[in-house]
This record gives C-alpha cells, sequence and structure tokens, in this order.
C-alpha cells in the first residue's frame, strides 16, 4: 500500500471569478491526522470540500490542477465513488431526522440501495459505533430516532456515519467548533483513536486543538498554502512571518 | 391637559371595541351558514342517499351516489396527475432559484392560481372534450391545472425551509442526487408537503365551473372514465336551479356531505402541520 | 474487494438516473409555463371571429342578443365590476378588523387562533354551497327589503351577489393583512408608545402607514377572486344579459357577469361567432385577473424583502 494518500500539485479552486485556492500543493500520508488552520476566508473549508468534490456542488464553483487519492486523480473519477472512499464530518452534526440511529449509521448503505444482509450490517453499526465511542450510549435505543442525543453524541453519530462507509481518509470542518467543551473533548479523543485505521483531514479555527489532535498542520493564507510541517515543529518555531503572526495572535 | 388625555385614551378604547366587533362578526354569517347546511342536510343523508343514483323529476327517494363516486373518482384522478407534476416543479423550484426557468415556471404558478375556474374549463373543453368528448378525464385534467399552483407552492416552500446540511450530509456519502431529494429532503418535508396535497383537494373538490363543459354531468352511476360523469358540487348547481322540492332537498344533502369532506379535509391538515412540524 | 467493485458499479449506474432525475424536474417545471402559453394561445385563437369582426367596440356595446347574432360585453362588464367592486368595499372594513385584531391586538392564544381558523374556514367552504344557501335563504330576505323599497321582488341580482361575494374574498385581505402588520418592527411602535401615543394612534400613524402598500395588495387579491368568482354569482345573479334603466334597477334588479353569462350560455352556443363572443369575454377575464394578481404579488414579493 502507497504511503501518500492525499496529494495536491498545483490545486486551484474559485468561487466564479473569485480565485480561493491557489496553486496548493500539499502530500499527506497515510494513517496521519493533519489541521489545516487559518484564518476567515483562507480558502482552507474550500480545499477541504475540493477532496471530496463536494465543492462543485455550489453553482459557479470550479476547480482545476492535480488532486489524488493515492495514485487516481479524483476529478476523473466518479464523484460518487469518490465520496464513498472519502468520508466527511460536518461543522453542524446533522444526522438525519427521520432515521433511526441505527438506520443513520448505515445511511450510506440504505440511500444507496447498496443491499447487504442483516447480519452484516448488525456487525457494521456496533463497530462504527464502538469507533466512534458511542455504542454503550446507544446500544439499547438504536431504532429510536436520534433527536435526544446531545450535540457531542450527535456528532459522533455522525462520525461513525461516516465510517461505516469505510473509507480510506475521514474530512472534518471544524467538527467541534457547535459543540461544549466537555463534548469537544470526547471528539478530540477519539481523533487519536481513528487515524490508526483512517487518514484524518481536520480544517479548524482552534489553534490548541490542532496543537492536541495533529501530527502535521498546514496553514493557508489568503488562498495559498504557506506552511506545512510537523505540528510541534510549526506551534514552537514556524519557519514563515505570516505562520508566526497567525500563531501569536497578530490576526486570526 | 388632563381632559385631552382623557379623550384619546376614550377614542383608543373605543377603536378597540369597534375593530373587535367587525372581526367578530364575519363569524356569525359562516356560523349561519353552516348550521343551515347541517339542519337542512343531515335530514336528507341516509344509506339509501348515499348509494343510489337520483331518481327522475318529482319521483321520490332516489339519492347522490352518482355524484359522490364521480366526485371520488375524479378528484382521484386529479390528484394522480397532479402530485408528481407538482412535486417534481416543487422541488426544481426550490433547488434552482436563480434559473430562468425557475423564474419563468414561478410566474406561471402564480398565473395559474389567479385563472378563474371557468377559464380552465373552456380551455380543457377545446384541448380535450372537443376532440374526445365529454368526460371524467376531461374534467380531472381542468381540476388537476387548479390543485398544481397549491402543490407547486407548498412543496417549495416546505422544501426552502429545510436546512442545507441535510443535503449536504446526504451528498457526503455519495447518494446521488435523485436519491437524496427522494429519500432524504422529500421524506423530512412529508408533513409540509402532504398538508398542501390535502389542502389543493379540499379546495377542488368543491369546484363546479371547470366540470360544467368538461365532465358534464350524469344522472346514472357511472364509473367509465371516458364518458360524463356527475360529481358533487355539479348535482348541486343542477339541483338548485330545479323547481321540484325533492331535488332541492337532494341538493341539501349533497352540500351537508360537500361540507362534511371539506371540513374534514381542513382540519386533518391542520393537525398535520401541529403534530409533524415539531419535529424538524 | 468484490465489495469494491460492486460500490463502483453502482456508482456508475446511478449517475444514469441522477441525469434522468433532473430532467424530469426540468420537464414538469416547462409544464407550468406551457400550461399558461397554451391557455392564452387557445382564447386568443377561439375568440378572434369577434374580435376580428367586432373590435374594441364589443366591450361596449349593450346589446346581447345572439339569436340576431348581436354581442355587446357592457351588461357584463357593468355587472361584473358592479359585484365585485360592491363586494370589496363591503368586505373591507371586515378585513381589516380582522388583520389589525389579529396582527396587533391578539396575535397569540385559544382565542386569536379560533378567530383565525373561522378566518380560513370561511375561504374553503365551497363556493357552490354559499351561491345555494344564499338563494333559499338571502334571497327571499332580499325579497322582502325590495317589497319595503317598493322595487320589483326579484330577489336574485347584483345586490344578493355582492352580499355573498363580501363574505367569500373576506379571508383574503385578512390572512395577508394579519401578516403584515405582525411584520412591522417594534421598534418602531415602542418608539411611538414611548413619545405616549395611544394603542389607537400607533395603529392610526405607524402600523397602518407602514403597511398601506402591502394592505393594498391584499384588497388587489380579494379583487382578483371576486372578479373570476363562478359558481355563487351565476346562481344569485339572475342571469338577465340586459342593463336596467336606473341604478336601483340595475343593482336590485336581475344581471349578469361575465363568468356567469360564460357559464349559463357556454353549452348553449351553436355557432362560431356566440362561441365566440363567449370567450372573449373569457380572454378578457383572464387578463384582467392575472394581471391583479401579479401586481398583487408582486408587491408583496417586495415587502417581504424589505
Amino acid at each position: 500500500m502507497e504511503h501518500t494518500v492525499v496529494s495536491a500539485t498545483k490545486f486551484n479552486a474559485w468561487f466564479g471569478d473569485n480565485h480561493v485556492v491557489k496553486d496548493v500543493s500539499i502530500s499527506i500520508e497515510r494513517n496521519q491526522c493533519v489541521a489545516v488552520m487559518g484564518p476567515s476566508g483562507c480558502g482552507k473549508t474550500t480545499f477541504l470540500r475540493c477532496i471530496n468534490r463536494m465543492h462543485e456542488l455550489i453553482p459557479g464553483a470550479t476547480a482545476k490542477g492535480s488532486l489524488k487519492l493515492y495514485a487516481d486523480e479524483v476529478y476523473s473519477m466518479n464523484p460518487i465513488y469518490v465520496r464513498y472512499k472519502i468520508g466527511m464530518v460536518f461543522q453542524r452534526p446533522n444526522p438525519f431526522p427521520n432515521l433511526s440511529i441505527y438506520d443513520n449509521v448505515i445511511a450510506g448503505y440504505k440511500l444507496n440501495g447498496l443491499s447487504m444482509p442483516k447480519a452484516e450490517l448488525d456487525r457494521i453499526v456496533e463497530k462504527s459505533l464502538t469507533s466512534a465511542a458511542l455504542w454503550n450510549e446507544v446500544k439499547d435505543s438504536l431504532h429510536k430516532k436520534g433527536t435526544f442525543l446531545s450535540g457531542g453524541q450527535q456528532q459522533r453519530l455522525c462520525i461513525a456515519r461516516a465510517i461505516a462507509m469505510e473509507p480510506e481518509v475521514i474530512l472534518f470542518d471544524e467538527p467541534t467548533s457547535a459543540l461544549d467543551p466537555i463534548s469537544t473533548a470526547s471528539v478530540e479523543q477519539l481523533f487519536h483513536e481513528l487515524k490508526e485505521n483512517y487518514t484524518l483531514i481536520i480544517v479548524t479555527h482552534n489553534m490548541q486543538q490542532a496543537a492536541r489532535v495533529s501530527d502535521k498542520t498546514a496553514f493557508f493564507y489568503v488562498g495559498e498554502l504557506v506552511e506545512f510541517d510537523d505540528t510541534k515543529q510549526m506551534f514552537t518555531a514556524p519557519k514563515d512571518t505570516r505562520t508566526q503572526n497567525y500563531i501569536t495572535g497578530r490576526f486570526s | 391637559m388632563d381632559a385631552r388625555i382623557k379623550i384619546r385614551n376614550t377614542k383608543s378604547i373605543l377603536f378597540k371595541s369597534l375593530i373587535i366587533f367587525l372581526a367578530f362578526i364575519i363569524t356569525l354569517p359562516l356560523i349561519i351558514v353552516l348550521l343551515y347546511i347541517i339542519k337542512m342536510g343531515v335530514v336528507q343523508v341516509n344509506w339509501g342517499f348515499l348509494v343510489h343514483a337520483p331518481t327522475p323529476e318529482g319521483v321520490a327517494g332516489g339519492g347522490i351516489a352518482n355524484a359522490l363516486i364521480g366526485s371520488l373518482i375524479m378528484v382521484g384522478m386529479s390528484a394522480i396527475v397532479a402530485i408528481p407534476v407538482g412535486l417534481s416543479a416543487g422541488i426544481y423550484l426550490s433547488e434552482n432559484p436563480g434559473t430562468r426557468l425557475a423564474y419563468y415556471s414561478g410566474l406561471c404558478v402564480d398565473i395559474l392560481q389567479g385563472v378563474p375556474s371557468i377559464v380552465v374549463g373552456i380551455v380543457i373543453y377545446f384541448w380535450i372534450v372537443k376532440p374526445f368528448g365529454f368526460s371524467a378525464i376531461s374534467g380531472s385534467i381542468a381540476l388537476a391545472i387548479m390543485m398544481l399552483p397549491i402543490v407547486v407552492r407548498s412543496t417549495e416552500q416546505t422544501l426552502l425551509l429545510l436546512p442545507a446540511s441535510l443535503k449536504e450530509a446526504a451528498l457526503s456519502l455519495g447518494v446521488p442526487y435523485h436519491r437524496v431529494m427522494l429519500k432524504v429532503i422529500v421524506p423530512c418535508g412529508f408533513a409540509g408537503i402532504l398538508s398542501g396535497i390535502i389542502l389543493s383537494i379540499a379546495r377542488i373538490i368543491g369546484e363546479t365551473a371547470p366540470l360544467l363543459f368538461t365532465a358534464l354531468g350524469n344522472v346514472y352511476i357511472s364509473t367509465k372514465v371516458t364518458g360524463p360523469m356527475d360529481s358533487l358540487p355539479h348535482l348541486i348547481y343542477i339541483d338548485a336551479k330545479s323547481s321540484y322540492q325533492d331535488q332541492i332537498d337532494q341538493a341539501w344533502g349533497a352540500s351537508f356531505i360537500l361540507l362534511m369532506f371539506v371540513l374534514i379535509l381542513n382540519i386533518t391538515t391542520k393537525l398535520i402541520t401541529r403534530k409533524w412540524n415539531i419535529q424538524l | 474487494m468484490s465489495e469494491k467493485n460492486k460500490r463502483l458499479d453502482l456508482s456508475y449506474s446511478q449517475m444514469k438516473w441522477e441525469t434522468v432525475f433532473r430532467r424530469i424536474l426540468i420537464v414538469m417545471s416547462s409544464i407550468m409555463v406551457l400550461l399558461v402559453i397554451g391557455t392564452l394561445i387557445t382564447l386568443i385563437v377561439k375568440s378572434w371571429p369577434t374580435i376580428k369582426s367586432l373590435g374594441i367596440g364589443y366591450l361596449w356595446g349593450k346589446v346581447w342578443d345572439p339569436v340576431s347574432d348581436v354581442y355587446g360585453a357592457r351588461p357584463f362588464l357593468m355587472g361584473t365590476l358592479l359585484t365585485s367592486f360592491t363586494a370589496l368595499i363591503i368586505s373591507i372594513p371586515f378585513s381589516y378588523s380582522v388583520a389589525i385584531y389579529l396582527g396587533e391586538y391578539n396575535t397569540k392564544g385559544w382565542l386569536s387562533n379560533l378567530l383565525k381558523n373561522t378566518v380560513e374556514l370561511i375561504a374553503a367552504v365551497p363556493s357552490i354551497i354559499y351561491g345555494f344557501w344564499a338563494l333559499f335563504v338571502l334571497v327571499p330576505q332580499v325579497r322582502k327589503l325590495e317589497t319595503l323599497l317598493h322595487m320589483p321582488a326579484v330577489g336574485v341580482g347584483a345586490f344578493a351577489a355582492s352580499l355573498v361575494l363580501a363574505v367569500m374574498i373576506i379571508p383574503y385581505a385578512a390572512s395577508l393583512g394579519t401578516s403584515l402588520i405582525r411584520m412591522v418592527p417594534s421598534p418602531l411602535k415602542e418608539g411611538a408608545y414611548a413619545l405616549g401615543a395611544t394603542r389607537f394612534e400607533v395603529i392610526r400613524s405607524v402600523i397602518l402607514p407602514f403597511t398601506r402598500s402591502g394592505l393594498f395588495a391584499g384588497i388587489l387579491l380579494s379583487l382578483g377572486r371576486a372578479l373570476g368568482e363562478t359558481m355563487a354569482v351565476t346562481i344569485l345573479i339572475g342571469n338577465t344579459s340586459a342593463i336596467g334603466n336606473t341604478f336601483k334597477d340595475v343593482f336590485f334588479g336581475p344581471g349578469n357577469t361575465m363568468a356567469s353569462v360564460i357559464a349559463n350560455e357556454f353549452s348553449e352556443a351553436d355557432h362560431d361567432l356566440y362561441y365566440s363572443a363567449l370567450i372573449e369575454l373569457g380572454l378578457v377575464l383572464f387578463f384582467v385577473t392575472v394581471i391583479i394578481n401579479l401586481i398583487g404579488k408582486r408587491i408583496i414579493t417586495k415587502y417581504t424583502n424589505k
């Protein structure tokens, strides 16, 4: 198995005429947890959404350049297949309100009409909820709708839902910014465990979070990838002044 | 100073009384009409009334089965046509708000909502009755055209109120667009869409004008959709103009039945919106 | 690994359905446009004979005599305008009162909901039922009134029709007015109260001016509804296609509206010119109601986006 999971080479993205991601080149290895940070409007979320081809769903959004999952160009593959392989967890927990917890976890299969034997689905549900550290809390209410869950639990349900598809990469778009501190801690704990089986890319506004959970950090500024380095290195001795200014709080 | 303020306050109180009086007094005509219809109509209704066809003028007995069955059949057929079309158009309008088609389509939905029902009847007469003859099908299509604006707008508005994160979550799992809409978005908006559908049915079940020159009317019980068929409002209209007392009595009975249908449908809608809208 | 292939195959076949689905949505939306265009074309084509031969004079002609092939729409224009505007004028105080009550005095609670639901119920009752009831209950009372006023006691006519129509169109202006009045920003009202205004004064000088164009749109919608109403009016209007001599005759005596003459005579029309004359009335009705409704809706969207 190759080591480089996601690699971008001179990748660009636009919203109409607005050039939001400029010539980004980055290489992300397997089982790494990479934090992507930068001030608002720096293109980090846009870049993230290009990886699983959610970017193009916005009218007028375009992208150009090389973006690979292993050796395959993401933009040449079937977008549906890309999203099977690259999962996403959003800022606001968004479990499907009309489905039970059980059905939420296997939603990727159910909604796609991928039929599987019940035993297999049960196994997937238990495995995913366990990996998301939610199994014990919901195992007796699997067939209830998830509306009674707390914010943190709902987000872990969304993580379980993404994991159930057995992706290679999981993308996180500011996954804890809508959560209280305790829920945030439980989700951050998960990152350490998930790293062993998946590659994680986490966009975050919270520098301390990046420092806590990631192996490497990418700093974006006004659409460009300014610096990409080991997290420890980045936060103690950043190489670029812009990174330095961001970290010390000159702007945010 | 004090006197002037007193006058202004009195004016305010008088105004409020006037407003309350006028606002509540309009419930009076409605209550009078409803009670009268119920009083005159409920005595007419028995099992025979519901299952027999009308008897010739002057002959006692008979019922409104022809109109009852006719209304049910035609409303059913209208719904079968109008629901898919209206749902699809509503989805399109909510999903593609900026496009030219959305603009013109939305404009035409507003236009259709304002077209007098008799004009719809005339148009369908020329499109379908002239080439194919009077039929329940032509009546249903006229009614379907009247249902469409309500179904389209309520679908569109319901879907626009759903959070965008719902669609995103489904798309990110690799679910293709059509499944996202049909298996996630529409089911989540079910309450709003359903109440729109029921409201539109309640509207057309009482419509007479579009049926005057399309489904025509039929004194016999008929289920043949390619031929003329009677309907409750049409029966009431014809009987109202009659000089025979038993036909007028029949009209009271039919009015009662029609009124009950409309009331039940409206109350159902209210219950649905109250019960299911809390969930989202 | 076969799991991967299974998923790969599935994802390719899904793409085909996606395109089909999107196309269906577009087709269905286009149907709306086609219906309107088709309606317009049909109406124009079928009324062309009278448009061509009688021109604009048709709308002003006083005499309607299909037997002698003489057509003039003035009786119906008058009937329609008379019934609709009378109904509108009668309904306005009531619609506004409901709107002010539900929008300002009592916006929540059981009584408010009761009134709101009752008003919506008025709109839900089919027009044929109103017409039928009025024919047997209201019209005899009107006859008594006419006897008192020393007029021929016909009962049916514009007067009876206007009364019933007035009740039927109240809900339209009332519900729109309620929403608009509720949307008046609190800071505006609070400013007036803080200066010592009474409730009446706040309504008069803040709320009503603020919602003025929106309330006007509500009137337009009610008017559009009144103009297009067929069945209740047809039963109550008396079906006489001649114009009376005095206003009293016109108002209290039998008449006709554009919609009711179509309803009554369309099935009896036996030759092209007769049909065409009736359909031209439909065309006029179409234009007038559509324009009024669109103007009303335009005002509302401008309002809610303000």
